[in-house]
């Protein structure tokens, strides 16, 4: 692999932390609507 | 906090569209599409929550399988046309990172299915990831000519997760789903394989038609795709599918042959000149699209 320039390397770290970001907030979303679809279910 | 200087030996971040690259996402839809058929095809309603996690669940172990896939072939990938482009043979990646994101994505995919849906949907998404890896990609794939035959199993077990996540057990109806698929994967790769032979050659995978000839590979593909048909029609011939699932099933089943045919017939040795191969390698990715939308729209329409 070639050497990228320290810009390129914090821009990538950025935006792949941004993705992570919205990827935990979509999981902790889907965890609570499972937990609530469960309970329906289960009633 | 300030951060600290990069030196030339930190390991390169890799982008987040190479690790979306790494879960072959156009594989994925074929897989996602089965498995939500598969869900959707069981006799019980499941909340639309749970419906979207469980398949949601399926396209993760899928990604993580195809990621773990990429891992370990970087070597081969990095030898044919056709996948020199990926992430790793590409050099944008680092082979360890596209290991720990698939072993990630795949004990997440797991535990997130025993979440959602059940212990056995998830015990099946478990086989059929470590089948992928272990048994295809590490076994079989540079081993022997039947690597897809055998392999073909891990990409039919979708419609068993889907089914064992709505249900919580296996019958019949899946058990033949899981079979058409299985028997549908050698005629279609090996038509696949016919007009790409070259790069499996130059890549020393041992595919059919680089070890046993065009001529055997074809009579392979006919002979392979009367199993398949059989098992196409059977949830409607053993009364476990409607009539739209059986007429849908047997006119698809019919072109399928045909296609098979005409490949049986092709003498051509040049992939400029295989026109059948290809018709029946695109025909095929349809059939299986048509063969599962007709088994749900038959549940819906005749229910």
């Amino acid at each position: 692999m070639t050497p990228l320039p320290e810009e390129e390397i914090r821009r990538r770290q950025r935006s792949r932390a941004k993705v992570m970001a919205l990827l935990l907030g979509l999981f902790a979303l889907l965890l609570f609507a499972i937990t609530i679809a469960k309970m329906s279910v289960n009633q | 906090m300030t951060s600290l200087p990069i030196s030339e030996t930190t390991a390169i971040p890799a982008d987040w569209r190479d690790l979306l690259a790494l879960t072959k996402p156009r594989v994925m839809s074929l897989v996602v599409f089965t498995g939500l058929c598969g869900l959707l095809a069981a006799p019980v309603p499941v909340h639309p929550v749970l419906a979207f996690a469980a398949v949601l669940c399926i396209a993760l172990g899928a990604g993580a399988a195809g990621a773990l896939n990429q891992w370990y072939e970087a070597d081969l990938d990095a030898k044919m046309k056709r996948t020199a482009g990926r992430p790793l043979p590409a050099g944008r990646m680092g082979r360890q990172t596209a290991l720990h994101f698939g072993v990630g994505l795949a004990v997440f995919s797991v535990v997130l299915m025993d979440l959602a849906a059940n212990h056995l949907a998830a015990a099946i998404l478990a086989v059929s990831i470590l089948f992928y890896v272990l048994v295809y990609t590490v076994w079989l794939k540079r081993r022997t000519a039947q690597n897809i035959v055998i392999g073909g199993a891990a990409g039919a077990f979708p419609p068993l997760i889907g089914w064992a996540a709505a249900t919580g057990d296996v019958s019949t109806l899946p058990i033949l789903l899981f079979a058409i698929i299985f028997l549908w994967t050698p005629p279609h790769f090996w038509a696949l394989s016919l007009f790409v032979r070259s790069d499996y050659a130059a890549a020393g995978v041992p595919m059919l038609p680089v070890v046993a000839g065009l001529d055997t590979t074809r009579r392979h593909v006919l002979l392979y795709t009367v199993p398949m048909a059989a098992a196409a029609v059977a949830p409607w011939a053993l009364g476990l599918a409607g009539w739209i699932y059986g007429a849908v099933a047997l006119a698809l089943s019919a072109a399928f042959l045909i296609l098979a045919l005409a490949v049986a017939a092709n003498r051509a040795t040049e992939p400029k000149q295989m026109g059948p191969e290809k018709r029946l390698f695109a025909f095929s990715i349809l059939y299986l699209f048509g063969l599962f939308a007709a088994l749900v729209a038959d549940k819906w329409v005749l229910a």
